[in-house]
């Protein structure tokens, strides 16, 4: 028995090491943290509890069988992020580069499973250099194990994927399907194929930054939800942002506890629409002001920036945040936006959590670009989004809801539950010089009349008391009020109940 | 007395002269300009007129039109604050002769003390010490060396239009003499079309000090004490001061009373300033007077107990003084801040916004905040910056500069850039301490201008403690969300690692009723707060001082701003402290490659196009903002690969206007 007990913790002691000193060394100098350091970060201290440290690859191909190191590449468990359980798994680039072998995928489906059991989220930290190409074929198989569990995780238990290092290839379809990723600036990569194949395929010369860095991913392909300066940075403000979301589909997004009172005015918000429509101000500034302690957790802020969304707390409670940006574009819905958007609001409905959107919105981008680009399939994506959503829905038009676009906000029509609109609002079918053009169009010539009409057109049309008297606005508020009214609005939406019909599964325009 | 007066003015002038005309029972009308229909001083004022365009030159110093706004609001007296057509005497006339009284002097004592010349004429003839100098205009460069020799060098050669420094020269030499004679000239006759030059000796050290006077239309005159006023940025008052902590009981006094002379000269009424040079040995010799109320008035009211607009009612209505100079005492120390909306840390370039936060300190017998703007309105490119005056007073300099230090750090003004940590640190500047300033000291003090890391925390052990209370108040409230494991709830630990400028230190944090004991460095230090969280002041004790530190939370990063300086500062426990000391540092990004906007503003005119060979100091683009254009130059040699806007475009602050390959 005591040898038993003295081999254990020598076993223990060895797959601690990993890869061995002098890897772990080689990570620390590129700035990086070894596996097992990570999920100390992540992790409320001491709650890891390890699975599969003993486990080791099965393949006798070029020499692996003298090549076994405890683990084979990957820290796999649960622990507690400030007292709530979590699944993780943690790839360790200095066992064979963090490649995925038939075990190390193993690991990784075991916790998967266990997750999905016991209704709690799974968070990966990737770092691998991809398939464990000694094992071939059934390195590919494990992949496949674990996008399977992507898919039937989905919308059951949050995932999240921090990507810290190399992430290349088929790898890169783990993350894809997650709900969130996250990256680490200068060190972690993805793309599907890397520099060297396109620069044979395509004679395109680029770095591995450039192709697939967190600053590409975050500003140009929106693949990136959030990027940070290093590991530590990154575990960090995970801990932090799991605190927003539900443990599994069947429960509501967690309360805690605000100091900051329901009903707090914020009398600043009066004057934030400025009197010239064509004038732009920034919307995070209203998101700031209405949420709890004025903490706002923004999703993509580099990406598609004529909208944003992300995370805040109402009277302790999650909720998910949409607003156009009326300092970018004018705040126009084009593919990138509709699409970042829409991914949002399926999440948050997949998971209870209630969504505000503050509306801010001339119409939909025009020109070709977007047209041949597919606008029309894209933006269709948020407007289903809206649509097909249960959970609590508040909209605040905050100035222009104009034509389609109207409808794809949030309207009353997509069963928007609660719909506000400050004094500003406009809720037309275009601006009225637009409308002007085309209602009078024998009068184009003659500026003086278009004005003339156009201002007869703004007083009747450019305020929000049309759409207030057919009820599709169901009060006119003072923009102070609206943490106020929203507050109140989600109280009494709290225990709302609304089931779409059964099918199999809905048919979104992807 | 009057019933209803216009106020001429907008800001935080047209604010104060509206609390006091209230006070005395008066309905106050306002007049603004398309940029100021929702500023401060229309929502104060009983009734409101508009009076133009933004540009002041299309409304507040429209003649025509503030008089027709009296007439068509049946207005009996207009106060026409500072600036704008306070000492224009087309202005009083025009009034006069519709029968709208001018809260301020008469045309002709404005007259005679807005030329420099006549002004120290007539203070000779009052007896008023006057610099040595030339009081007729200077003829040619050879008649200014003749007059050099007679006074002594170094002499400064001035314009006699002049103002703000322009037509300005000092010269240490004969050559020096002859060279500024022929630049000023040159200067004044472009800036201000009139090109007489007169000069005077220069005073080495100057310090700025000026004697409030008050006079009635009665022939009574009395002086309210001296003001200092040396500490100065580009001839930009920053921070006044009363009493002085230079001149004595005797040399006030003889001050006050020269002043009082020139005012009687001229037949003076109202509210005005007699502006002397004083040099090291407390000789004093008069400047110029400056016949309207004073920006910095406050000082002189907080330390007097006068409201001198109240005066300047009283006595534009025909009564008498109120008080005679035996009246006049010197109650505490009162100190005057300029707060300006410009960025210390960027040459001073203003900055205009929407103020997003904008929550002056609490005023009580020791603050006063006389301000213009509000949280949620907007300071505009088209007039001044200020936007506030803070003036807090004391039984002594030391209490009323310990105030000021407190209500700095109290200011909270976000959306756009000021000028208050370049206050706070040069309130707390050993020369401003002790009392050593002249009209030179921020030039010497900060030759290369101002910047984040010139101030030190002064006690880096009150801001680390503060931090840990701060930190451990937000972990705690983590640990107190729903769906915790069973029986796993989450423990904080007490013991964290504070990071703050590359150094780690470690602190034990024990909650205690209403705050934290933080252990750190072998101290205990008891930090007491009623600060919630995302509240952009901390507000409290440590081991019962008072305390203010301003916080912004990005992500792991607060940054903490007291006293003028500013840290960032992280915090994380022991393991991940120890690991956060693996992480590579950071180059910030590289910049130079871009030309930035410095500031809003509208493009005048790009001089460069997409492949342009450039040297450094090449003209690259010329910016308008605050009615300054500004020329942006090209830093390095290089190539243009990108021109990202056109001339008549406008640009946000930081937008990247071109791009070096």
């Amino acid at each position: 028995m005591k040898h038993i007990v003295d081999q254990l913790a020598q076993k223990r002691a060895a797959a601690a090491l990993g890869g061995g000193r002098e890897r772990i060394d080689r990570q620390h100098a590129r700035g990086k943290l070894t596996a097992r350091e990570r999920i100390e970060l992540l992790l409320d201290e001491g709650s890891f509890e390890e699975w599969d440290t003993f486990v080791e690859h099965r393949c006798t191909d070029f020499g692996m069988e003298d090549q076994k190191v405890l683990g084979d590449g990957v820290v796999t468990g649960y622990g507690t992020i400030n007292g709530r359980m979590v699944f993780v798994f943690s790839q360790d680039f200095t066992v064979f580069g963090g490649s995925l072998s038939e075990t190390h995928a193993e690991k990784i489906c075991k916790v998967m499973d266990q997750a999905m059991k016991v209704g709690a989220p799974v968070i990966g930290l990737n770092d691998s250099g991809g398939a464990r190409i000694q094992e071939g074929v059934v390195s590919l198989g494990g992949y496949a194990e674990v996008f399977q569990r992507n898919v039937l995780a989905s919308g059951v238990v949050p995932q999240i994927s921090v990507v810290m290092g190399p992430c290349a290839g088929g790898a890169v379809y783990s993350p894809a399907m997650t709900d969130f990723i996250f990256m680490v600036k200068d060190t972690s990569y993805m793309f599907v194929t890397g520099p060297d194949v396109v620069k044979t395929v395509t004679h395109e010369v680029v770095t591995a930054e450039d192709l697939g860095g967190a600053m590409t991913h975050s500003t140009i392909s929106g693949v990136c939800d959030c990027a940070y300066d290093n590991d530590v940075e990154a575990l960090l403000m995970v801990r932090r942002f799991i605190n927003y979301l539900p443990s599994n589909n069947k429960q509501k997004a967690p309360f805690r506890p605000t100091p900051d009172a329901a009903d707090r005015m914020e009398m600043s918000l009066d004057t934030l629409v400025p009197d010239n429509p064509n004038k732009p101000y920034d919307i995070k500034e209203a998101i700031h002001k209405i949420v709890d302690d004025n903490e706002f957790w923004e999703l993509q802020p580099e990406h598609a920036k004529n909208i944003v969304i992300g995370f805040a707390r109402m009277e302790g409670n999650p909720v998910g945040i949409v607003a156009n940006q009326p300092l970018v574009q004018a705040g126009c819905l084009d593919i990138k936006s509709s699409i970042k958007a829409a991914r949002f609001v399926r999440f948050c409905d997949a998971f209870n959590i209630p969504i505000i959107t503050l509306v801010d919105v001339p119409g939909f981008m025009p020109g070709t670009a977007q047209e041949y680009g597919g606008i029309i399939k894209h933006g269709a994506k948020l407007l289903f989004a809206y649509a097909e959503a249960t959970v609590p829905k508040i909209t605040v038009i905050t100035r222009k809801a104009y034509g389609g676009a109207y409808d794809v906000m949030a309207s009353k029509h997509l069963r928007g539950d609660v719909n506000l609109a400050w004094p500003s609002a406009e809720i037309a079918v275009m601006g009225p010089k637009g409308a002007v053009e085309i209602i009078f169009r024998k009068d184009i010539g003659d500026a003086d009349k278009i004005a003339e009409r156009t201002e007869a057109y703004r007083e009747k049309f450019a305020n929000p008391f049309i759409a207030a008297s057919r009820g599709y606005i169901d009060d006119v508020i003072a923009p102070h009020a609206t943490r106020k009214r929203i507050c109140r609005s989600l109280a009494m939406l709290r225990e709302k109940q609304l089931e779409n019909p059964w099918r199999k599964h809905d048919n979104i325009p992807l | 007395m009057f019933k209803k007066i216009l106020i001429a003015n907008r800001g935080e002038i047209a604010c104060r002269v509206i609390k006091s005309a209230r006070e005395m029972g008066i309905a106050t009308v306002a007049v603004y300009s398309d940029a100021d229909a929702e500023a401060l001083h229309v929502q104060l004022a009983d009734e409101a007129v508009h009076i133009g365009a933004a540009p002041s030159a299309e409304s507040y110093l429209r003649i025509d039109r503030i008089v027709q706004a009296c007439l068509d609001t049946g207005s009996e007296a207009v106060h026409p604050g500072y600036g704008f057509l306070s000492e224009n005497s087309a202005f009083c006339e025009a009034l006069a002769n519709k029968g709208i009284a001018f809260i301020g002097p008469k045309p002709r004592a404005i007259e005679a003390m807005g030329d420099k010349i006549t002004s120290k004429r007539l203070a000779d003839d009052a007896g008023v010490n006057t610099i040595p100098g030339y009081t007729d205009v200077v003829k040619d460069a050879d008649h200014a060396v003749e007059i050099a020799r007679d006074i002594g060098y170094p002499v400064m050669l001035k314009a006699s239009a002049g103002g703000g420094g322009k037509g300005m020269r000092i010269a240490h030499d004969e050559a020096g003499c002859r060279d500024g004679f022929l630049r000023a000239q040159n200067e004044a006759r472009s800036s201000f079309g009139d090109d007489r030059i007169f000069m005077e000796k220069f005073i080495e050290e100057p310090r700025h000090i000026e004697i409030q006077v008050m006079a009635d239309s009665h022939g009574n005159v009395i002086y309210l004490n001296e003001r200092e006023c040396s500490l100065q940025r580009r001839h930009q008052k920053v921070i006044e001061e009363s009493p002085s902590p230079f001149i004595d009981a005797e040399t006030r006094k003889a001050m006050g009373e020269q002043a009082v002379a020139l005012a009687k000269a001229v037949d003076y009424e109202s509210a005005g300033t007699v502006e002397f040079i004083v040099d090291r040995d407390r000789n004093f010799y008069f400047l110029e007077m400056n016949t309207r109320l004073q920006v910095e008035h406050p000082v002189t009211e907080m330390t007097t107990g006068v409201d001198l607009v109240e005066l300047m009612i009283h006595v534009a209505a025909g009564e008498r003084l109120p008080i005679a100079q035996k009246d006049v005492h010197i109650d505490g120390w009162a100190i005057e801040a300029r707060v300006y909306a410009e960025d210390p840390f960027r040459n001073f370039l203003p900055s205009t916004g929407r103020l997003v936060y904008y929550r002056p300190p609490a005023e009580d017998r020791f603050v006063r905040v006389d301000t213009g703007v509000y949280e949620g309105g907007e300071v505009s490119m088209f007039y001044d910056p200020m936007v506030a005056k803070l003036v807090t007073w004391g039984e002594d300099r030391d209490q009323a500069i310990r105030k000021m230090r407190a209500a700095l750090d109290k200011f909270i003004v976000r959306g756009i850039s000021t000028n208050i940590a370049f206050l706070s640190a040069l309130i707390a500047h050993e020369k401003y301490r002790t009392g050593d300033i002249s009209t030179n000291t921020i030039a010497e003090e900060y030759p290369d201008g101002f910047h984040p890391g010139d101030v030190p925390h002064e006690d880096p052990a009150e801001v680390i403690a503060v931090m840990a209370s701060m930190v451990r108040k937000y972990r705690d409230r983590a640990a107190q969300i729903d769906g915790q494991l069973p029986g796993h709830r989450r423990l904080v630990p007490a013991d964290w690692v504070i990071i703050m400028g590359g150094e780690y230190h470690t602190v034990h944090v024990v909650p205690m009723e209403g705050g934290h004991d933080v252990q750190y460095d072998g101290k205990t230090y008891a930090v007491r707060s009623n600060w919630e969280f995302g509240q952009p002041l901390w507000d409290g004790t440590v081991n019962g001082e008072e305390i203010h530190v301003q916080v912004r939370r990005n992500g792991q990063v607060y940054t903490l701003s007291r006293g003028g300086s500013q840290s960032e500062v992280r915090a994380m426990n022991a393991r991940a402290a120890e690991l956060y000391k693996l992480m590579p540092e950071k180059e910030p990004p590289d910049t130079s490659r871009h030309i930035t906007a410095p500031m809003p503003g509208l493009l005048v005119s790009v001089a460069v196009t997409d492949g342009d060979e450039v040297k450094a100091g090449d003209e690259l683009a010329v910016l308008e903002a605050m009615k300054m254009e500004n020329t942006l130059r090209a830093e390095r040699n290089g190539v243009i690969a990108r021109v990202n806007f056109k001339a008549g475009e406008s640009v946000e602050v930081d937008e990247i206007i071109m791009e070096l390959k």
